[in-house]
């Protein structure tokens, strides 16, 4: 399957293969793991000793007034101590541990991301929303990261607290324990109620509120045109029952919700009322130790209490597996079609470019190319004009393979751009596209982007083609000047003119102008051109441009129309034959 | 913080009441290990068992009673921040609606959004824990230390001894952590912002095959990130075993000196048990004061950056203002601006328009085009001259009988997500007939008629699938639906070919003929019929007057014209 086609989006896979998956990015730690279960084990069994050493404290306490037995206070007390100390130095560590553990896996899980997304074909970011590809590189791996580091150690501790604990109860009063035949099935009742009730309204509420989102961006972007309108009221309207919908969510979550905590607390105060009676019965019977007792309230207290935290260690393992889920998804989109392994690299080029019977669609049951022919020998120049979304992008994309056609061949110099690595084909265009792209960093940095080690004279050269030159030095920083994403440090113009000249720099044999100078005002543009004439010269030349007046020396004009090339010619030609272009030039003085 | 009080004012009652019932439910949980110690150090010397059963009933008794009562105050505690956050939310839209357009600036339009969103959820989750843990963990913490004072107050005082050092540890690491987080959230933000220029620029990006390149630039954030994160997770991770360490520490001690004083005749064993209870009372209370402080820490952030936005004073109020009796509908005069109060924006732009003349404005970049509009529209104050529409001055005209007067579509105008008909109409009461009328004069129709459901076609954010084109021409169509008395297009032509444009031009003036236009645009064609042209150079009138006027005055225009069509074969 031809990587254009988009692939209908993956199931959601099965929890368990998701977490196996997860499961393998542990295993490339598997030295820290194990240590991290080594001292899981450790710190908690240190834990669990603490409660029987305190009741063989108290046995020695218990013959009451003048009969302590002191030695073994101060022995079992000391103990205490040390293991204490211990067992809180050991989870130290162990957090340390498992923090240093999620983020190198966190870390990695953000490292393939991004390279599968450097990877991925042009047409991911041409129907994914930006805003939901950061979400899962940001929000969903932190997810996974804060189930990893807390859920995990939970789990490990849960369970060692709880069979810990369940092995020194029946120790201590085997009878006693029958009690958890009472409170373990409420807890298990009340927790597959408390999921099954919970979770639809907890997603409810993350869905609201990512619909609060979504509006307040949309609206607060648009707070000038609203203003405009006078459309506050109306707006306000809208908002206030979004606002309502989310807290209203929020709220119904959290009425459920607020359940949770006194229930796990109602749980325990029940265990340690029926430890009270049965024990207080027992030592009537001399069946048990005032110790014991003591020992066992305080097992009992550790015992229930994970038994209740399931719950939410539940809710919190599906949410991450959900976020996981959404990541892997992205991992296993497939990646730009790899070079053909014959694929030759393009070096000394000419220009020559052909197209041949091309056939092409963004999705295979809409074509909307169905066959072009074009030459393009090297030097010339071609405009390619048309209705806006007559298909003119369409052709750059071909061009510089940012998308393949279904059939025909575009070739370069004669070679099948199919067979040339992609590196080498496009490095031979350069390029200004319509939607000018600066990323944060300075001037000079934003200019030699596109060569690598560029001079501050070849820079200072090609902002002096593209006319930029005279602006930037007049600013403080000159060439270093940062430019950021909120700058409102530089005009539209300037910054189309600043890709200009990161465009003059690339020392290529072609190049593609895509309504380049739409954003640069006709004073500017009338600077530029004599430029671009110069830098035209020896290249081939692809011009994407509304305005007749770039076009008109153009050696070849194709017009565009419903995708199909409706007319080729010169502006001469095409004038005279009196069809579609000249209908097209003649409107614009009507 | 003041802020978040009034707001929780009206509410005031209703919390006191479900503080109350909080408060029960806290004695209730601390009578639990009371009653164990009695039934140990007094029920079982009586050997009575129906007594035990009795003592146990009562703890049955208060487990149930600590179980409603605390459901019923979280409940409670839910509403009310529910409401309080409903509230914050909609005075803070409405505030941000009323705010002007350089007040926006200010606050920048991604800050405000935020204050909206994350600020508010920090609040609502603040509001809430507050109230489920304000009362329960301090009544627990100090229930629990009155409760062992009356058990036994000597080995309570040695609990209490190591309340200072608990403080000690959450104030410092907390003091440390909050700086560590805000850090962190700035790496966060830099590590978005470099995927989102990748989104953004990614054919640049594989057209100068500088994938590897910035896959390196990533690296480097992702590092950075993962470095500040270890560091606040490192710091705050001290304080659970901390205070588990010093707690249990106490506890060893009050075993120790408890034997001391049970040898002594002056303590009972069973005290001691019961003191073990309330032990695990308190950490508890610790660390839910622990999870306070985080959450206090917060949200006293996000208050703050909310009431910023809240005290603002709305600028721009209605003035008296001149009245003038000449016959103009549009009329400026000796007007000058500056958005940074720095450099000089317009200087001196002087024009008057009639009713139903149209303006053309051309100029470069940066000359000051959109400046005018947003002046007229009164969306920033001139800083000297006058502003006239019918006469009266701009700044004496409220806001809503002012704007109603316009139709205008801005340069990088907003469509919703919403239907084609909602995006016209705009919240507005029109009539379908009309949406559909102004949709033809607006060019639109026609591909209109082509969407699935026609004007039931909904758009997707930001109206990404439709081309530049068509959202352009459904943005002229929401300025043309409600008939507007001046119409104002900045720049908002450009992705049309000249066909369209022209039609476009027609419709407006068989259709809209008492209607005042005012043009921007970079291309000569769309002005060129305009009963005015204002050419603009940095600010200043270069130019005013009819094409052929300017023609032959204005070397600056004529040279655009030459360049844009092929000199002087107009027909």
């Amino acid at each position: 399957m031809p990587s254009y086609i988009r692939k209908e989006p993956r199931m959601r896979q099965p929890k368990s293969k998701v977490l196996l998956r997860l499961g393998t990015y542990l295993m490339r730690h598997k030295g820290m793991v194990f240590t991290a279960l080594m001292l899981t084990i450790a710190s908690n069994l240190l834990a669990l000793v603490g409660p029987t050493l305190s009741g063989y404290a108290i046995d020695a306490i218990e013959p009451g007034k003048g009969a302590v037995i002191f030695e073994q206070v101060f022995y079992y007390c000391f103990l205490m101590a040390v293991f204490y100390a211990a067992s809180s130095a050991l989870s130290y560590i162990l957090s340390a541990l498992m923090i240093y553990l999620s983020q190198k896996i966190v870390y990695q899980m953000r490292k393939e991301v991004f390279e599968k997304l450097a990877d991925m074909p042009v047409n991911y970011f041409d129907t994914h929303q930006t805003g939901d590809i950061l979400s899962r590189i940001s929000y969903d791996i932190d997810t996974v990261n804060a189930s990893l580091s807390n859920d995990l150690l939970q789990i490990c501790t849960s369970v060692i607290t709880v069979v810990g604990s369940f092995i020194m109860m029946v120790r201590l009063s085997p009878p006693l324990v029958t009690i958890f035949f009472v409170t373990v099935p409420a807890s298990i009742l009340f927790t597959r109620y408390r999921t099954k009730k919970v979770r639809p309204l907890f997603h409810k509420r993350s869905e609201k509120l990512g619909e609060l989102n979504g509006f307040t961006e949309e609206i607060i972007s648009g707070h000038k045109t609203t203003k405009a309108y006078h459309q506050e009221a109306t707006m306000q309207s809208r908002f206030d029952q979004k606002n309502e919908e989310a807290v209203t969510a929020f709220y119904n979550a959290d009425y459920y919700g607020s359940i949770t905590g006194p229930s796990v607390n109602f749980i325990n105060n029940i265990s340690l009322s029926l430890v009270s009676v049965f024990g207080a019965l027992l030592y009537l019977y001399s069946k048990i130790s005032l110790g014991d007792i003591s020992s066992f309230v305080l097992y009992s207290r550790k015992f229930s209490g994970p038994i209740n935290e399931a719950a939410n260690i539940l809710s919190e393992l599906q949410s991450a597996c959900s976020a996981a889920d959404r990541v892997f998804q992205l991992l296993d989109e497939p990646s730009e079609k790899a070079d053909a392994p014959d694929a030759i690299v393009l070096d000394h080029v000419r220009g020559d470019v052909k197209m041949e019977n091309i056939r092409f669609g963004y999705t295979p049951d809409k074509i909307i190319i169905p066959d072009l022919n074009m030459i393009a020998p090297a030097g010339s120049t071609v405009a390619i004009v048309g209705h806006t979304g007559a298909g003119k992008t369409t052709l750059i994309n071909l061009l510089m393979r940012f998308y393949d056609p279904q059939g025909g061949v575009i070739s370069v110099d004669g070679h099948d751009i199919q067979h040339v690595t992609r590196k080498s084909l496009r490095l031979s265009y350069a390029m200004v596209l319509q939607d000018t792209w600066l990323f944060n960093g300075t001037i000079f940095d934003n200019i030699a982007y596109g060569k690598p080690g560029a001079t501050m004279e070849e820079v200072t050269a090609a902002a002096k083609a593209a006319k930029i030159d005279s602006y930037i030095r007049k600013l403080p920083d000159g060439y270093q000047t940062y430019l950021s994403e909120d700058g409102v440090n530089i005009s539209q113009g300037q910054k189309q003119l600043l890709t200009i000249a990161r465009a003059m720099l690339l020392d290529a044999k072609m190049l593609i102008l895509d309504e380049a100078t739409s954003n640069v005002d006709t004073r500017t543009e009338i600077q530029i051109q004599a430029a671009m004439q110069e830098l035209m010269k020896g290249k081939t030349c692809f011009i994407i441009a509304h305005r007749l007046s770039t076009i008109q020396h153009a050696d070849n004009i194709l017009v565009v129309d419903g995708g199909n090339i409706v007319e080729q010619g010169t502006h001469a030609q095409l004038m005279a034959k009196g069809g579609y272009y000249a209908n097209l030039y003649q409107s614009q003085f009507h | 913080m003041r802020m978040l009080f009034s707001y929780l004012r009206p509410y005031v009652w209703k919390m006191t009441g479900g503080m109350t019932i909080k408060f029960i439910g806290a004695i209730m949980d601390l009578l639990i290990p009371w009653c164990l110690a009695y039934i140990i150090d007094n029920v079982i010397p009586t050997r009575s068992i129906g007594l035990i059963f009795l003592w146990g009933g009562i703890m049955l008794f208060c487990s149930v009673a600590a179980w409603l009562t605390n459901v019923m105050a979280n409940r409670i505690a839910g509403w009310v921040s529910k409401c309080t956050v409903e509230n914050i939310r909609h005075d803070l839209f409405h505030k941000i609606s009323g705010l002007s357009c350089a007040q926006v600036d200010g606050f920048s339009i991604p800050s405000l959004i935020s204050r909206i969103t994350s600020d508010s959820y920090n609040i609502h989750s603040m509001v809430g824990m507050m109230q489920r843990l304000g009362i329960r963990a301090p009544i627990l913490l100090i229930g629990g230390i009155v409760v062992t004072l009356t058990l036994e107050p000597v080995l309570a005082l040695l609990l209490v001894a190591t309340l200072p050092f608990l403080a000690v540890i959450l104030v410092v690491v907390s003091r440390k952590g909050v700086p560590l987080y805000t850090s962190l959230q700035k790496g966060v933000d830099r590590m978005v912002q470099v995927v989102r220029e990748n989104i953004i620029g990614i054919r640049v990006i594989k057209a100068l095959s500088k994938t590897d390149y910035e896959k390196n630039r990533f690296d480097e954030v992702n590092q950075d990130v993962v470095g500040r994160e270890k560091k606040a997770g490192l710091t705050m991770a001290v304080t659970n075993p901390s205070v588990n360490l010093i707690l249990n520490l106490g506890l060893t001690l009050i075993i120790l000196v408890g034997a001391y004083r049970v040898n002594a005749g002056v303590s009972q064993a069973g005290k001691i048990i019961a003191f073990m209870s309330y032990f695990t009372i308190i950490l508890n209370a610790m660390l839910s004061v622990n999870r306070m402080f985080v959450m206090y820490s917060k949200g006293s952030a996000s208050a703050g950056r909310i009431s910023q936005v809240l005290d603002t004073l709305e600028d721009l109020q209605v003035k008296e203002g001149e009245q003038d009796d000449r016959e103009e509908h549009v009329a400026f005069r000796h007007v000058s601006f500056s958005y940074s109060g720095t450099e000089e924006t317009l200087s001196d732009i002087s024009f008057s328009l009639k009713k139903g003349e149209t303006l053309g404005i051309i100029g470069a970049t940066g000359s000051g085009k959109t400046a005018i509009i947003n002046l007229l529209m009164r969306l920033y104050e001139a800083d000297s001259g006058k502003i006239f529409i019918d006469g009266r001055e701009v700044s004496s005209i409220p806001p809503e009988e002012l704007h109603t007067k316009f139709g205008i579509v801005f340069q990088h105008d907003v469509l919703f997500a919403d239907t084609v008909a909602e995006n016209i109409s705009f919240g507005r009461d029109i009539p379908p007939e009309r949406l559909e009328e102004a949709a033809r004069d607006a060019q639109a129709l026609e591909f209109i008629n082509e969407l699935p459901g026609r004007f039931d076609y909904e758009l997707a954010i930001k109206g990404s699938n439709l081309s530049g084109g068509q959202k352009q021409r459904l943005l002229i169509a929401r300025a043309l639906a409600g008939k507007p008395e001046i119409l104002v297009l900045d720049d908002s032509s450009s992705a049309l070919d000249y066909k369209t444009d022209s039609q476009l031009r027609q419709a407006i003036r068989e259709h809209y003929a008492g209607t005042t236009t005012i043009i921007i645009a970079q291309r000569i064609s769309s002005i060129l019929h305009a009963d005015h042209i204002l050419v603009l150079e940095d600010g200043k009138e270069i130019g005013y007057g009819a094409h052929e006027e300017l023609l032959e005055e204005c070397e600056n225009y004529r040279e655009i014209s030459e360049s844009q069509m092929g000199g002087g074969n107009v027909a």
